[in-house]
């Protein structure tokens, strides 16, 4: 009965390389894990942090972003932004209790359907051996608690916290 | 007019530091105009009432409520949920009811760790038996009670419908008088009150747009913490090298700090549109980092990124200082990682 827990991540590809990556790996019938959803960006360099905090927040057990190797960025220095910015959004994560292995950024060229899929199967493991994230259920108890929120019970917390 | 026909006003505070209360004494003399438009139905911090007071009025019998300070524990809460149900308009005033605030900074740990921090850890404490505030406690007279104190801390509108939100930690003088005055106007002439959800006594532009420092493009290879160095009078901060949350900032304080060389902390929360101000913040951080170009080897680039972004300790603090309960995430995962808030 033990089902296999298949991890959801969500993948932002670059549309000139990692995209097309993905494109290669379909057409060349390379075998890999069905578990990336995904979601074609014009640049790794457009991938605005609250992309990768929402999908985890909404249920992906973790995020690749793909770009174009440093140097072959189309826009020529999109994916050095998206270097930087990785690496600060990364110890930030680790602050919040993310896992390393949950966000990682990858570089795909437009040729390497291989890597690609290599790298989504490489993560999809690290993922299955993490387990869900489920960050509603788990971290948040349920409660939305962003904006406007749907009203939590009153004391619902006190409930659970009390400490014996 | 008679006493009672005056509109009731309250203001209160959950977990908070005082200095909103201060704040309203901040608008000076024209305190007295607030006195003479409004009666106090709820001060405890200048006027002696009890909660049995606010329990015995009728619903909806508060005109105005200003709430102040987070959700902590669950007496903030109940009193949340009673001054909601007891007011017309419920205003969450300030950073820590608005968006969690510095309170909420302890989303980054665990309640455990935060009581063991307060009453076993700190140098300055003596406490051999290792007490514990507990939530019920028998004593000769009786059962004691205190509040029970959450994991997570939570803005007002994550426990009830609020209907305006004035932020600032405190908010400004300034902002404050020209949301008293829009009330004022509302209740004695009939004047249309704002959309329900605004937020008032503030802009949608960035701090660094009203904030007067000469700007020029920036390029940084290291950041500094306040102490480190003395920053040139005159010329943006951030741009020399210490990390101002301007760039993700609303606007409403006029840009008090860094007029006075203290960078931006971010106390007006997010612009509009914005949904997560720390990652905003996150952003624009990256964004100036001046390291890294194309031709360098990817091991070589990572590492020269790396060694700018490790002179940033404590990111989530820094970018969340003020909007943690208000973040996508909104506090750290215990289950997994280190969950304790530590920058590896
Ligand atoms: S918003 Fe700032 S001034 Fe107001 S209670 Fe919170 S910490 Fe104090
Ligand atoms: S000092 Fe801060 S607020 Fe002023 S322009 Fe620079 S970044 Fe913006
Ligand atoms: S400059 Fe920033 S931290 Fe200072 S009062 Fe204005 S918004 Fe708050």
């Amino acid at each position: 009965m033990n089902k296999q827990f298949e991890p959801v991540i969500v993948g932002f590809l670059c549309n000139w390389c990692s995209y097309r990556a993905a494109d290669l790996a379909g057409t060349a019938r390379i075998h890999y894990a069905p578990n990336m959803r995904p979601i074609r960006v014009m640049c790794s360099g457009r991938v605005d942090p609250q992309f990768v905090l929402k999908a985890l927040r909404e249920g992906a057990d973790g995020v690749m972003i793909a770009g174009c190797h440093p140097g072959e960025c189309h826009y020529v220095e999109g994916n050095i932004k998206t270097l930087r910015r990785f690496i600060l959004l990364k110890k930030m994560l680790a602050q919040l209790g993310i896992e390393d292995e949950r966000v990682q950024l990858i570089w795909a060229s437009a040729s390497e359907g291989i890597i690609l899929a290599e790298a989504v199967n490489r993560m999809t493991e690290q993922i299955r051996a993490l387990g869900p994230l489920n960050w509603q259920e788990k971290v948040l108890g349920g409660g939305n608690g962003h904006g406007h929120p749907a009203v939590i019970e009153p004391a619902q917390e006190a409930e659970e916290v009390l400490y014996d | 007019m008679t006493e009672n026909a005056k509109p009731k006003l309250a203001m209160y505070w959950a977990s908070s530091c005082g200095g909103c209360e201060i704040s309203i004494l901040n608008i000076h003399e024209k305190i007295l105009i607030v006195d003479e438009v409004f009666d106090i139905a709820f001060f405890p911090c200048i006027a002696d009432f009890k909660t049995k007071d606010v329990k015995g009025y009728p619903d909806g019998y508060i005109d105005v409520c200003l709430f102040n300070g987070a959700i902590r524990n669950s007496e903030n809460e109940e009193m949340a949920h009673l001054l909601r149900q007891k007011s017309k308009v419920l205003v969450a005033y300030g950073s820590c009811s608005y968006e969690g605030c510095i309170p909420a900074l302890s989303n980054l740990t665990t309640k455990q760790a935060t009581l063991d921090t307060v009453f076993l850890d700190n140098p300055t404490i003596d406490n051999p038996e290792g007490i514990l505030p507990q939530p019920r406690y028998e004593v000769p007279e009786g059962e004691l009670e205190l509040p029970v104190f959450y994991n997570t801390v939570k803005s007002l509108d994550q426990v009830v419908d609020v209907d305006y939100y004035l932020p600032g930690c405190p908010p400004e003088p300034p902002q404050i008088w020209a949301v008293l005055e829009i009330v004022v106007a509302a209740l004695l002439e009939g004047a249309p009150l704002p959309p329900k959800g605004a937020i008032v006594g503030a802009r949608d532009v960035a701090v660094c747009e009203e904030c007067p420092l000469e700007k020029h493009e920036k390029t940084i290879n290291r950041f500094y913490r306040p102490y480190e160095i003395i920053p040139e009078p005159g010329l943006c901060l951030l741009e020399q090298g210490l990390v101002c949350v301007g760039p993700a900032t609303r606007a409403g304080c006029g840009a008090l700090c860094p007029q006075v060389g203290m960078s931006c902390r971010g106390c007006y929360g997010p612009l509009d549109d914005v949904e997560d101000q720390g990652a905003k913040m996150l952003s624009a951080i990256a964004s100036v980092i001046g390291v890294g170009d194309p031709s360098m080897e990817e091991d070589e680039l990572e590492r020269e990124i790396q060694a700018v972004v490790d002179t940033i300790p404590d990111p989530a603090g820094t970018f969340y200082r003020f909007s943690m309960a208000h973040s996508l995430l909104r506090r750290a995962n215990l289950n997994g990682g280190n969950g304790k808030g530590e920058a590896k």
